[in-house]
């Protein structure tokens, strides 16, 4: 057997009364890659970050190469060797690359930095990880992608022999995750051992040496990656079968009058020159590489963000190009792909959250809040969205991702829309989850209601739209209906093999 | 135990569990101090010097009821003690012009109190739409405000003291030192801006935007609330405060000066966080503030009664409270 890099004996922990992990036996082999997969809230990131020193458990123990350790917080954790790369990026925006690389342990010289060794050390990382980052570069400068590579490098800096990734590749391209991919396994083979969490399981399949999978704070199993496909690992998560996860496509919808009729909308820099059409009662993906513009076209389309040139007409009526409240007011919601920073106040309980687009329904006769009135409009939207909380009054933060996107969901349907414009509404969220938005879509158009899916995950798009608009670099690619909604299809447009459409 | 008291407790549980220590802890320590200065010298607790005591933090309490809501959206107004030493000077100065015409009558001193509310609230839209439509960082706005303002005063001083006529000094004294049944006016008007502050703040829309805002701008935004033009409106919602405590201000010593409500932004801010709202926004307690603005008020007096600490060392009590509650804070929410 294999030497045990890290090791847990049944760990228990909980936040505040809500227990979240039950008696979890978990272990690492040195120079192997184990991917920790379940739904969001069933324990993944707080085991990890019990492994990493940020929280301690309530009982159990924690053993290193087969001795008990405690880590009173992540700098002793390190120390140790065990370090953890997080989902949200923990850089330094102003500061250059190299800065950021040896940020807190800068290598010293009679009392002052070593500026050419750090240089000199850098720049050995990022070339043994295959990058051409400059270090010299300021973070802020830098591609999603490459601040991921970033972060890598700060771990290796450390000579970090057990290695954490919460959801790698969330923002990266098909292109990006495969050089991340040969850099884990390059680690791998020099014996770091990685614990590796993901949503997404064909990743999984293609990466894992092993996979444990946790569901409510149990391990449920740890198996041979080999010895598991996608749609076992699927079962395993949720507990139950997930017949289909996408719903049926209904009959093509007949197109009467557009809903939505979009002319010629430009946004310096992000979009030029974009139309389209929205009919009642269909899903419109809207597909493309990250940075393709989709999200800023959409802002312009509902007001948030100024375009320079162009026209909405809603039902046949323009549109404010500088009022989201006018959209609002028209039926028309945006739920933005930045969950944490644009879309919900983590900060704030859930009744305000939930309401907040509807306060002027949730007034008493003499127009002052009515607090019995926002409570009931949660109660309905926990209800109807079947969001897992902790207590009522628990704040947005308390909740795991796909709880949030279900209150977010909920903070929409508020204002009753007619048109649903959602940005990447699967991002991070669990599989379980995943499938109940998707059957929510496809109820929304089925009442005649008009959807827009903006999706990065072509699968989504292709397993839900009626119809799609491709875009790449602020231009719509072309409209693909029928038959050519495909992957294949989709990604010659994405590429710019195929389009171009004046317009 | 039978049933009734079963859920008899269970309700005080509930109850016990739903009281937030942030909220009651300013009570407390106001109720602490109290006992304190009773045991210091038992003078403190005598009506006339508890009348005084509560009377003096009405100024600051006001202006800090405005600032709980600027702070509440996570910005700051440094230009209150400015603005009410400049406000008192216009005051004055339109009541001494004013009596020429219309004689020490009431008329001339309600003409000067609209006079000051409409100063405020322009006071405060300059404020709050350089800070909205200048995308200026709203401490370096009301820092250049506040110098403003300051200088503005001293300027219609003369670099002395402006005076308000004598007649109408007699008129307006009881707006400071008068009662009603019992209860100093000041006192009566503070409690009114502090309960209209609470209505404002947790049973409008308005509120709800304001913490909203203070949450996150950018969740604000995407939540198609108009982020300007509600920062807009606390700015001039500070500035109707700052106006209110002039208008108290001003008879109780009948004059204004470059010093005039010299500090007063600092002991508004430091009631606002030792009341328990947080400066970056996103919570406001306008109960705290009160016992914040009061807190300050019974400082000043303990010191004042007792010849243990030298009264001079009153700005640096103030400053140890100040970190002590914030500290406090801190360590009972982790």
């Amino acid at each position: 057997m294999a030497e045990l890099a890290m090791q847990t004996i049944k760990i228990c922990k909980s936040y505040g009364t809500v227990p979240v992990l039950f008696d979890v036996d978990f272990e690492l082999k040195k120079g192997e890659i184990h991917a920790l997969i379940g739904e969001n809230g069933a324990g993944k990131s707080t085991l990890v970050k019990i492994l990493a020193g940020y929280h301690q458990q309530a009982s159990g123990e924690l053993l290193r190469r087969g001795k008990p350790v405690t880590y009173p917080n992540t700098g002793a954790a390190e120390a140790d060797g065990v370090v953890m790369i997080h989902q949200e990026f923990n850089l330094a925006n102003d500061l250059t690359v190299e800065e950021n690389i040896f940020l807190g342990k800068e290598i010293m010289r009679r009392g002052f930095l070593d500026k050419a060794a750090m240089r000199q050390r850098s720049a050995e990382i990022l070339q043994n990880l295959g990058t051409t980052i400059n270090p010299r570069a300021r973070v802020k400068d830098l591609s999603v992608s490459d601040k991921q590579m970033v972060e890598i490098a700060k771990a290796l800096a450390l000579n970090s022999e057990v290695l954490i990734m919460d959801e790698p590749t969330a923002v990266l391209t098909a292109g990006e995750i495969d050089v991340l991919f040969k850099i884990i396994r390059a680690l791998r083979d020099h014996g770091v051992s990685i614990v590796y969490i993901s949503h997404k399981l064909h990743e999984v399949k293609a990466l894992a040496d092993r996979v444990t999978v946790l569901r409510d704070g149990h391990r449920i199993c740890t198996e041979r990656a080999s010895e598991l496909n996608e749609d076992d690992m699927a079962r395993l998560m949720v507990g139950r079968e997930l017949s289909t996860l996408f719903p049926p496509k209904g009959q093509a919808p007949h197109r009467s009058a557009p809903v939505l009729e979009v002319q010629k909308i430009s946004c310096p820099r992000y979009v030029q020159n974009a139309s389209f059409q929205l009919y009642a009662g269909e899903v419109l993906g809207f597909a493309g590489l990250i940075g393709a513009g989709r999200t800023e076209l959409m802002e312009c389309v509902v007001g948030l963000r100024r375009r320079s040139s162009g026209t909405v007409l809603y039902r046949g009526k323009p549109l404010s190009a500088r009022s989201y409240g006018d959209a609002i007011r028209n039926r028309i919601v945006y739920l933005s792909e930045d969950r944490k920073g644009k879309g919900l106040f983590t900060s704030m309980p859930l009744a305000p959250n939930v309401t907040i687009l509807s306060l002027h329904e949730h007034l008493t006769r003499f127009g002052f809040l009515d607090g019995r009135k926002e409570e009931a409009t949660l109660d309905q939207t926990i209800e109807e969205f079947d969001v897992r909380i902790p207590s009522k009054r628990a704040l947005v933060s308390m909740l795991s991702g796909g709880n949030q996107q279900k209150i977010a969901l909920g903070k929409l349907m508020q204002v009753e829309p007619d048109i649903v414009i959602l940005d990447e509404p699967t991002r991070g969220i669990d599989v379980g989850t995943k499938q109940q938005v998707y059957y929510f879509i496809r109820e929304l158009a089925e009442r005649g209601k008009s959807c827009i899916l903006i999706s990065s995950e072509l699968p989504e798009i292709v397993g839900l739209s009626d119809r799609v608009i491709v875009m790449r670099s602020g231009v719509v690619m072309g409209e693909l209906t029928g038959e050519e909604v495909n992957e294949e299809e989709i990604m010659l447009y994405a590429t710019g093999v195929k389009g171009g459409m004046a317009g | 135990m039978n049933q009734e008291a079963a859920t008899g407790w269970a309700k005080v549980k509930e109850l016990g569990s739903r009281i937030s220590w942030q909220d009651v802890g300013p009570l407390i320590a106001v109720f602490a101090l109290m006992v304190l200065g009773t045991a210091i010298n038992p003078t403190f607790l005598s009506m006339g010097n508890l009348t005084n005591v509560f009377t003096r933090s009405a100024f600051t309490g006001i202006i800090a009821i405005g600032a709980t809501f600027v702070i509440g959206t996570g910005s700051i107004d440094l230009s209150v003690g400015s603005m009410a030493a400049f406000n008192s000077g216009v005051m004055i100065i339109f009541m001494n012009y004013l009596v020429q015409h219309w004689g020490a009558t009431w008329a001339t001193v309600t003409a000067a109190m609209a006079l000051s509310l409409l100063l405020g609230a322009a006071g405060g839209l300059v404020n709050g739409l350089v800070i909205t439509k200048g995308r200026i960082e709203s401490f370096i706005v009301t820092l250049g405000t506040m110098g403003i303002f300051r200088s503005l005063v001293t300027y219609l001083a003369n670099g002395g003291t402006l005076s308000l006529n004598l007649p109408v000094r007699g008129l307006y004294r009881p707006v400071y030192y008068g009662t009603f049944l019992k209860i100093p006016i000041p006192l009566i008007i503070f409690c009114l801006v502090a309960m209209v502050g609470a209505v404002l703040m947790y049973k409008t829309r308005f509120g709800r935007y304001v913490l909203a805002i203070g949450s996150s701008y950018h969740v604000a935004h995407y939540s198609a609330i108009n982020v300007n033009r509600i920062r807009v409106l606390t700015y001039i919602l500070q500035g109707i405060c700052v106006a209110i405590a002039t208008i108290i201000y001003v008879p109780r010593l009948g004059s204004a000066s470059g010093t005039t409500g010299y500090g007063w932004e600092l002991e508004a801010i430091a009631a606002v966080i030792i009341g328990g709202t947080a400066m970056k926004g996103g919570t406001a307690k306008i109960l705290g503030t009160v016992a914040g603005a009061i807190i300050f008020s019974i400082i000043g007096n303990i010191l004042n009664l007792s010849d243990a600490i030298s009264q001079y060392l009153n700005g640096a009590v103030q400053g140890l409270i100040i970190i002590g509650a914030v500290l406090v804070q801190r360590t009972s929410k982790e």
